[in-house]
């Protein structure tokens, strides 16, 4: 190209206009790369969450007294256990029982039986290891014994079914009522029927939008 | 020869296919084509606004709704009548549309015991009660996968289908999958919209009259988090629940994404999500990060916990822990 | 105000040359106009029952539709294959014809806008993505930047050609100062589209398969390919029909800069397939569904591998200037990569990314009718854009249509 051409050619090309293009093109390519590097790159730091305000204490996990749980779903006309034991002589040898309680399967730990659990001098309450006597409601504390872990997360509400209020006032089940306390082990369940595959999730025959 | 169809004119007069009246064009023509052009084109926007009026029913309201951060209270009220109305009708109940903030101070999570799941899918089913969604096309929030206990968490190796006679199957262990509202939400940053966004308690919520459909957020959840109403969502008036928040679980329209949110209708409320106290193994926890004393914080502070796909940094608030 | 007026009649004289021609224009339109009829009829009931009626799940939840606008975005980038030689270096065999691939960009854009407006689930809501009518999350989504520049490299081509049209219909010189710089200006842009549109998929950790840095140089080498291959095509099909004079050298060194372009995009795709392969993680298995199928799950499979051999035996075709230049093998080796990048950027990009998907599941998706019949639509549109455009601009070129002549007819 000749000088003189190439020289009107640079002049039309750098117009206002032309220079205005060219800085709004090196604009957007300039912001595309800062926004690339500046976009979300956030620190991995969780603690940087705490957002002004007082922070909603739920209700401190209770002592040892004093968590409210529902009785023992006991069968009925079988409480109090004393009704008949009062006057039954105590025989403490273990074995397994054949004139009463034969329904009840005892799978729970080798070596244990009834009376390990159950008060032989009193039949309406169960006793700890030092022999103190408690109610049945507060059996956590005889199961407590040999599964301490399980009591520590069961006062702190993460053992167990959960219902309640996660800020207020939580509902506390009792070992016993999701538990089988002579053969504890879970049963295996029927599952709920699986969800649909995606293949045969279509538009239903007849059906109006 | 072959005819061709783009112009070829010679010069003027040799051409004697050109109209008559010579080059001017006539003025009545150009008015009768100019009126013509105006009718269609007035029938091509009526029919296409007609066409777009398609889904469902329009109130010019619904139409003109902005996002729901630029709603002052008082629009936000006139909407909210708007859709008690319309569900109450629907759905033949009282239906209640809460609009509870965030609770100040209070930061959701999320616990779930693997030693403790059985795979009984009762989380499933309570959520899809709890909130309303639609049974048939089927969307569940909640899907639990069932993995090889030899194998351990190994996407490759997992099924949501499994349907044997009964839960837990030997050899295995369940792992369920729902919104994990992370920290680093990669479902936030890519809606075009602003449709969706989290919540300062946590709770990554979506304006379900915003969303435009466009699955941006879906192809982004790296959990599968996300579920589309691909079809008109079917919910029987029986099963309705008429307890709804409007960022949570008030029925959804054809064609928007929808999500757990940790049942905000619930938890805004102070009670547990429904997936929480169905659970009959007790595997789910939740509480507040923020309080020391919740169950959650007892949770990670005690308990193996581990992120799932933490690589990918969306920092969830949802923590798998091994009671046992 | 008389340029306003002066305008009007341009619009008005290329609407009367839009709707005369002859008896093959008309068969030609009448054949679009019904292939999108059918799309719309198709659509229509898509709009009424919801994207049930197509075959994406929660699993798929992308497929034919953003498949199709993912490639034909491509297609749009490929006009800037013709600006280059033409106002950087002002070659003048390639500088009178870059109005065609301009014109090719629009038709493209105009496509891809209809692909994204049948995907969404609420088109009504379409408005909620314009910016300060609606809400655009700038710039923290990559899909409110596609919006931007999409429209905007839209906005510049349409500017460019409809202006330097209406110049030679006036038959007045354009303003250089304003024609250049917009034209300069197509050249980063339509680099940033095809960059911004990898960014979409790249910038998802969810999905390995496109979290790849190379994602965004493999899709501007694909373009390059893939464009101009429907250009060369197009430009013969004017040289045969109509009297506009397209050098073969114009097309030759087309062909010659496609050539480097497929060389590229076979390295870049080579680079990949090494890293799949050798590294070998968890992450090969987006991969492996694509080339060999998983578990069964073998859909795709004939698809990939047609697509690298079309690209391998093009590439071939283009490199040996005995093949470039001989018109029946340039032909094949044109259809043979446009073939080969619409599968690779269309299904072989999006399927893959969602197969296996976030859980472990394998979701074959393949297209429904719907999406088939629609897909067809707004490819009939895109062709009768283009047809009405050209039938405009080459009367313009050749000099036929102008303000101060007789009204053109077609014969």
């Amino acid at each position: 190209m000749p000088n003189s051409r190439r020289i009107r050619y640079f002049r039309r090309f750098f117009s206002p206009l032309g220079i205005l293009s060219i800085l709004s093109a090196g604009a957007v390519t300039g912001v595309l790369i800062v926004a690339g590097l500046g976009l979300p790159v956030r620190a991995a730091n969780p603690a940087s969450e705490e957002p002004a305000g007082h922070t909603v204490q739920s209700h401190a996990p209770p002592g040892m007294e004093g968590i409210q749980v529902p009785p023992p779903a006991f069968e009925p006309g079988l409480f109090p256990c004393s009704a008949c034991h009062a006057d039954m002589p105590v025989d403490t040898t273990p074995r397994k029982l054949k004139d009463m309680h034969t329904e009840i399967v005892l799978k729970h730990g080798p070596g244990m039986w009834c009376l390990d659990c159950h008060s032989a001098k009193n039949r309406d309450k169960l006793h700890l290891v030092d022999g103190t006597l408690i109610d049945f409601s507060k059996l956590y504390l005889l199961c407590g014994q040999c599964h301490g872990d399980k009591l520590r997360d069961w006062k702190a509400g993460v053992h167990g079914k959960r219902t309640g209020y996660w800020n207020g006032q939580k509902q506390y089940l009792l070992c016993v009522n999701c538990h089988n306390p002579h053969s504890p082990h879970f049963k295996p369940i029927k599952p709920k029927p699986a969800p649909v595959p995606p293949r045969d999730i279509q538009l239903s025959q007849g059906r109006t939008p | 020869m072959s005819k061709k169809f783009l112009s070829r004119n010679g010069a003027p007069g040799e051409d004697s296919t050109r109209p008559e009246g010579g080059s001017a064009v006539p003025e009545q023509d150009d008015a009768e084509s100019a009126s013509r052009r105006k009718f269609i084109g007035t029938t091509v926007l009526a029919a296409g606004a007609a066409m777009l009026a398609g889904p469902g029913s329009l109130a010019i309201e619904e139409f003109l709704q902005r996002n729901f951060h630029e709603l002052s209270k008082q629009d936000l009220k006139e909407i909210i009548a708007r859709l008690e109305k319309q569900y109450s009708t629907e759905y033949g109940k009282k239906v209640r549309v809460g609009d509870e903030p965030a609770m100040p101070g209070v930061l959701f999570g999320y616990g779930l015991d693997l030693s403790r799941c059985v795979g009984c899918r009762r989380c499933v089913y309570a959520c899809v009660a709890e909130n309303n969604q639609s049974r048939d096309p089927q969307i569940q929030w909640i899907r639990v996968l069932q993995m090889d206990k030899d194998k351990g968490v190994d996407l490759a190796h997992a099924t949501c289908y499994y349907d044997p006679k009964e839960v837990p199957e030997e050899g295995h262990f369940y792992m369920p999958v729902q919104c994990h509202q992370c920290r680093n939400p990669p479902c936030v940053r890519v809606c075009p919209v602003k449709a969706t966004w989290q919540e300062p308690d946590g709770i990554t919520v979506i304006d379900y009259n915003w969303c435009i459909g466009c699955r941006y957020c879906m192809a982004a959840c790296p959990y599968g988090a996300r579920h589309f109403n691909w079809g008109l969502p079917h919910l029987p008036s029986d099963e309705m629940n008429p307890e709804t928040h409007y960022l949570g679980n008030r029925p959804r329209p054809k064609g928007v994404v929808e999500k757990c949110t940790f049942c905000i209708q619930r938890t805004r409320k102070g009670r547990y999500p429904a997936c929480v106290e169905i659970c009959p193994t007790g595997s789910r926890k939740f509480g507040n990060l923020l309080d020391p004393n919740s169950e959650i914080r007892y949770i990670m502070e005690h308990k193996r916990v581990f992120i799932f796909k933490e690589q990918l940094n969306t920092q969830p608030k949802f923590y798998y822990f091994y009671g046992v | 105000m008389e340029k306003a007026r002066s305008f009007w009649r341009f619009i008005q004289k290329s609407v009367r040359l839009v709707v005369t021609g002859n008896r093959y224009y008309y068969a030609w339109v009448v054949f679009l106009l019904l292939v999108m009829g059918f799309g719309v009829a198709a659509y229509v009931r898509q709009i009424k029952y919801g994207l049930i009626l197509t075959h994406m799940r929660d699993q798929v939840s992308w497929g034919f539709y953003i498949g199709n606008f993912t490639f034909l975005v491509g297609i749009a980038a490929a006009a800037v294959m013709l600006v280059i030689p033409a106002y950087i270096y002002n070659w003048k065999p390639i500088k009178e014809i870059t109005l065609l691939g301009e014109i090719l960009a629009l038709a493209a854009l105009v496509m891809c806008l209809g692909f994204v407006l049948v995907d969404i689930g609420r088109p009504d809501r379409f408005w909620h993505i314009i910016p300060f009518v609606g809400l655009l999350n700038f710039p923290s989504s990559m899909l409110s930047w596609d919006v931007l520049v999409l429209n905007g490299y839209l906005f510049i081509n349409w500017a460019v050609v409809t202006y330097m049209l209406f110049c030679a219909y006036q038959g007045k010189p354009y303003r250089k100062g304003l024609v250049y710089p917009l034209v300069i200006l197509s050249i980063p842009w339509a680099v940033s589209i095809h960059t911004i549109t990898a960014f979409l998929y790249n910038a998802l950790p969810a999905r390995p398969f496109w979290n790849a840095s190379i994602l965004a140089p493999r899709f501007l080498a694909s373009a390059f390919c893939s464009g101009p291959a429907i250009l060369l095509i197009l430009l013969q099909v004017l040289r045969k029909m109509t009297r506009l004079e397209i050098t073969d050298q114009a097309i030759f060194k087309i062909a010659e800069l496609m050539a480097y372009a497929m060389g590229i995009n076979l390295f870049l795709q080579g680079a990949e397939i090494f890293k799949e392969f050798y590294s070998h993680t968890e992450h090969f298995v987006f991969t492996q569904y694509l080339y060999f199928g998983f578990h069964g799950h073998n859909t795709l499979v004939p698809y990939a591998w047609a697509s690298v051999l079309c690209g391998v035996a093009a590439f071939l075709l283009f490199l040996l200037p005995r093949t470039r230049r001989n018109w029946v093998t340039l032909n094949i080796g044109c259809v043979l990569i446009y073939s080969s990048v619409y599968i690779e950027k269309g299904m072989g990009l999006i399927i893959p990314g969602f197969t296996p998907s976030t859980l472990g599941e394998i979701y074959e998706y393949v297209p429904s009718w719907t999406e088939i019949k629609i897909a067809m639509g707004i490819f009939a549109l895109g062709f009768l854009v283009f047809t009405f455009m050209l039938k405009v601009a080459v009367p313009i070129m050749l000099g036929e249509f102008t303000k101060a002549g007789n009204q053109p007819t077609g014969t």
